[in-house]
């Protein structure tokens, strides 16, 4: 029998536990883990990707969150070193306990995340870097990435630079992964295109480090009649300056990948080159209605215009979730199943990501470079949707090793 | 395409611009060297600083000829200002600490810098208008030559020439030319140093502010300006000679043409090439072109160098305490922490590796990532080319280690102090070139992945267990090598050269076993972070891995045993927990970093020891 006091008791001791009954009802939060270089050289990509993902977060969390939970992002700086991404990874995953892995910017720090990926046996969805190895070569099945990579690109611009005149052809890239992966690919799809053509200079500046005058002058004294660049950042703004000063771009095609997107064009200011034939982002002139929403958000919170970086940043939050959606839980198999054909809404429009090699078909924009009002800009410009320059899978398998 | 000689001259001509505005960072910091002997780190942070402030000044004065020459003088003048700062705040206090500690503080200050680079200026870079009347090109020869360019080939000469009657005319001059001979003979005369030194590292200064001023109408400014300088200004003030600054001149045009022709005929030489040429002048010229041997000169550890006591019972109880504690880690930690420790042990062995050649052996190695390195590159290779167990691995990663020092050893040690350090700095450079560049074998920047411990070894308790008992054995070891009589020759060498000569030590021979243990040393701990990573990139060759090598090294205390341990532990583990808790690590860092030099100016444990020793009174020192 129940005496009065020990029902006090009861009582009491239940009314204390009603909180957290009540918080175990809402459910715990999916736990992602996010790791990109938020210090070191590359924070002008960085920072708007991260003010990206961040509004992505909100929107999907307003709206009740994935599987009835929401989504806890936990984000780490790598400083731009593969090792410091591992350590990092290696927190996140064993420390922290994430669902799965997101972000990474160079080339190198996103081979050595996805290698962790495959140890440790963990989702990885990479979000920015370009190197064509992360999906092919050295590709993996836990490791998924969002950004057309150098050699889609690369064959973007070519499409457009076959039906130009020159012959005579110089290549400027910086001397790492990306740079020599993007040469690679775009003078094999030039040489698919044309037979005609001729290399007669390459110029490979240290990342970060182009001694403009003398690369510009080593340029020139090859007289090419058209040139490939694949320089960024402050590497584009030296080669652009030093090479206006000294004429290398009057009457020459330059056919540049990455020129039109705003981190590197917006530094430029009027001094952006004209004419340029670039793959980039003109948010200022997209009209539809998936990127409209998208900018009115992200002007709403950040404050500012988006950069390419927001849209990728924004997208893989977006991929995350679909990801998340369709898999209807959290275990790995389960997730990478469902990352294998899932489609996401974009700010660019829907993409999917291929089964055959885990790469999404989100494309990029080509056009030609203009100033206008002391802002460099691109205009003439069309969308490239992804999935038209993709190998098909019968080619794909013969590019990816075994599972 | 141009004609040769309208080629040859203009490319000549782009080599001596760049070569300019390198002659004005370098030429501060040979200064500053010769005669306060600081490593100034700091310097490329100052050269980052007058670009930024010229930037925002030209931003704000408008961009005319009186706005822009305006904003850059002002530029010039505050990071004068700045410099005049940390001598007085920071580096003053410390003139007394040994010879390499400066470098240390000089350190914080390049971390702090870079933190408030950003939040003041943001991420982006930041391109800054031309040169108003400057903004054209001239003809020479039939190709266009920018303006800009021709002036800063003339302010280059100009400053040459006023250092030069500066230190040739003025009293001022003399004294400083005075004091890099000798400055304990200057002080002795009754000349007032501090003033002399502050004064000598504002004039440093002014002069990397105005080198990173004039900048600005040629290259964007960026956050990662200063380290890309400092490394490159290094090589001119060696291949010049420490304190001459017509040899910085000499060195810099050197450097700026043979890489503006090296551009035109192999371009992937310019990631190396200023230090191939320090290497062939260091070897033909030990002490740079212009430069003369030092009077006066020490080796580092020497200065106030206390005498190395083993530690009685008590501290041997200490010691097996200590390793039972880290024994019991895995039963009260979780994996991430015993990872994070893992990480630390590993670190501790690459710092005492480096101890026993900044300490005992009284030899300065700026280039010491390159056996750490390489011996993760030879365990890597191992693994995943000829399929070796993991034992073979690291057994190849330390001959690989012991290797490299031998070779680097057998060209370097013919040097001395900083002109050594900077020959290391050069061999570790060349080999990360070839690590960077030898994409068939290394991969590249790619690196090599897939190199992940056996099934036994893949718990972090077991990594963990295994990483402890082999820190451990080295630890026990090198304690005992440090007081064999081995070590207690090769102390004396680093002492009394002359003298050890005179009882028929060989301190050459001696010195490059010492080396060699290090680089094995490294090698080991190389190959073991290379499994824990499960891979290697050409970052673990790099110069930033050699500065936390010897920022690990200091902060613990240079003249001790356990302090290399402490240096790394407290290091690393407040590296990894600000990255990821603190947004801006670098300032938090920098301002630990700068309180540990002020207040324990012989690093951790030295402070440490010394104030227990005054406590029973046992004059320990």
């Amino acid at each position: 029998m129940l005496d009065r006091r020990h029902f006090l008791i009861a009582a009491g001791a239940m009314a204390a536990l009603a909180p957290l009954a009540r918080r175990a009802h809402a459910a715990p939060p999916i736990r992602v883990g996010e790791i990109n270089s938020y210090s070191g050289g590359v924070t002008a990509f960085t920072f708007p990707y991260r003010h990206g993902w961040q509004l992505a977060l909100d929107e999907i969390n307003a709206a009740g969150g994935v599987l009835g939970r929401p989504i806890e992002v936990i984000s780490r700086d790598d400083g731009g070193k593969p090792a410091d991404a591992i350590t990092a990874a290696n927190e996140l995953v064993t420390g922290e306990r994430v669902t799965l892995l997101m972000g990474t910017f160079l080339s190198n720090v996103g081979l050595a995340v996805s290698d962790f990926a495959r140890q440790k046996g963990v989702l990885f969805l990479a979000a920015e870097p370009l190197s064509d190895a992360l999906i092919w070569e050295k590709g993996n099945r836990y490791t998924f990435r969002l950004r057309p990579s150098t050699s889609m690109q690369a064959n973007m611009l070519a499409d457009a630079a076959a039906k130009l005149a020159p012959q005579r052809w110089a290549s400027i890239a910086p001397n790492y992964e990306y740079g020599r992966s993007a040469v690679a690919a775009f003078k094999a799809a030039m040489a698919a295109r044309r037979g005609d053509l001729a290399w007669v200079e390459e110029q490979w500046p240290p990342l970060f480090k182009l001694d403009g005058g003398p690369t510009v002058q080593a340029l020139l004294n090859a007289g090419p009649q058209a040139i490939f660049n694949a320089t960024f950042a402050q590497d584009l703004s030296v080669f652009v300056r030093e090479g206006e000063a000294r004429g290398l771009f009057k009457d020459r095609e330059v056919i540049s990948l990455l020129t039109g997107e705003p981190e590197y064009l917006e530094p430029l200011g009027a001094e952006a080159p004209r004419g340029w034939l670039v793959t980039g982002y003109p948010w200022y002139a997209i009209d539809t209605p998936e990127h409209n929403a998208f900018l009115a958000a992200y002007r709403a919170r950040v404050g500012d215009h988006p950069r390419l970086g927001s849209v990728v940043g924004y997208a893989a939050m977006k991929s995350v979730a679909a990801i998340l959606a369709r898999a209807g839980g959290t275990e790995t198999e389960r997730l990478i199943a469902a990352a294998r054909g899932v489609g996401v809404d974009t700010p660019f429009g829907p993409i999917v990501y291929r089964p055959e090699d885990h790469q999404s078909t989100m494309g990029a924009f080509v056009g030609r470079t203009d100033v206008k009002d002391g802002k460099g800009i691109m205009v003439d410009w069309v969308y490239a949707d992804g999935a038209r320059f993709l190998p098909p899978a019968e080619e794909v398998r013969k590019l990816r090793p075994a599972e | 395409m141009s004609e040769p000689l309208a080629f040859v001259v203009v490319q000549f001509l782009a080599g001596l611009a760049s070569a300019s505005d390198l002659f004005l960072v370098a030429s501060g910091l040979s200064i500053i060297f010769g005669v306060t002997r600081i490593v100034n780190f700091a310097h490329g942070s100052l050269y980052m600083l007058g670009a930024y402030l010229a930037w925002s000044a030209v931003r704000a004065f408008g961009t005319g000829p009186l706005g822009f020459w305006g904003g850059v003088a002002v530029a010039a003048l505050a990071v004068m200002a700045f410099g005049i700062l940390v001598e007085m705040t920071l580096l003053r206090r410390i003139y007394r600490a040994p010879e390499l500690f400066q470098l240390l503080a000089t350190f914080a200050v390049v971390l702090i810098v870079q933190d408030l680079v950003v939040l003041t200026w943001g991420p982006e870079d930041r391109l800054g208008p031309r040169a108003p009347g400057f903004d054209g090109s001239v003809t020479i020869l039939g190709q266009r030559f920018p303006e800009y360019d021709l002036l800063l080939i003339a302010l280059g000469l100009a400053v040459l020439v006023l250092l030069t009657l500066l230190f040739k005319r003025t009293r001022w001059g003399i004294l400083v030319r005075a004091a890099t001979d000798d400055r304990e003979m200057v002080a002795a005369l009754g000349v007032h140093q501090r003033w002399l030194f502050t004064s000598v590292f504002a004039l440093g200064a002014l002069l990397a502010g105005l080198g990173g001023a004039l900048q600005v109408p040629r290259v964007p400014v960026h956050a990662s300006m200063d380290l890309q300088v400092i490394v490159e200004a290094f090589v001119v003030v060696v291949v010049g000679g420490l304190g001459s600054v017509s040899g910085a001149y000499l060195a810099a045009v050197l450097i700026g043409v043979l890489n503006a022709f090296g551009i035109a005929i192999f371009p992937q030489i310019s990631l190396v090439l200023a230090f191939l040429v320090m290497a062939f002048v260091l070897a033909v010229r030990p002490h740079g072109l212009l430069g003369r041997p030092q009077a006066g000169g020490r080796p580092a550890g020497a200065a106030a160098a206390p005498m190395l006591v083993p530690a009685g019972p008590r501290g041997r109880a200490a010691a097996a305490l200590i390793v039972a504690v880290f024994a019991a880690m895995p039963l009260v930690v979780g994996d991430y922490s015993l990872a994070v420790l893992t990480e630390v042990l590993i670190f501790a062995i690459f710092a005492a590796s480096l101890n026993l050649l900044l300490g005992p052996a009284g030899l300065i190695s700026f280039g010491h990532a390159a056996y750490f390195g390489v011996g993760a590159y030879g365990a890597a290779l191992m693994i995943t080319r000829l399929g070796l167990p993991f034992a073979g691995a690291v057994a190849a990663g330390i001959l690989a280690g012991v290797l490299a020092a031998a070779a680097c050893a057998a060209v370097c040690l013919r040097l001395s102090g900083v002109y050594l350090a900077m020959l290391t700095l050069a061999f570790a450079q060349i080999v990360w070139s070839i690590a960077f560049q030898w994409y068939d074998v290394t991969g590249g920047d790619n690196g090599i992945l897939g190199v992940w411990p056996p099934a036994w070894l893949s718990s972090a308790s077991a990594f963990y267990g295994m990483t402890l008992a082999i820190a451990a054995i080295v630890f026990a070891g090198l304690r005992h090598l440090v007081f064999s009589p081995f070590g207690l020759a090769l102390r004396g060498c680093r002492d009394h050269p002359v003298r050890a000569e005179a009882v028929g030590l060989s301190p050459q021979r001696l010195r490059f076993i010492a080396f060699t243990v290090a680089g094995g040393l490294a090698g080991l701990a190389g190959s073991l972070h290379a499994v824990f990573k499960g891979s290697v990139f050409p970052d673990t060759l790099a110069i930033p891995l050699s500065v936390e090598g010897l920022v690990m090294v200091l902060i613990g205390g240079i003249n001790t045993l356990t302090g290399p341990v402490v240096g790394a532990a407290v290091y690393k583990l407040l590296h990894i927990l600000l990255t990821s808790y603190a947004d801006s690590w670098r300032l938090v860092m920098g301002c630990l970093i700068a309180t540990v030099v002020v207040a324990f100016p012989e690093g951790i444990v030295g402070g440490v020891q010394r104030r227990l020793a005054g406590d029973v009174g046992s004059g320990r020192r």
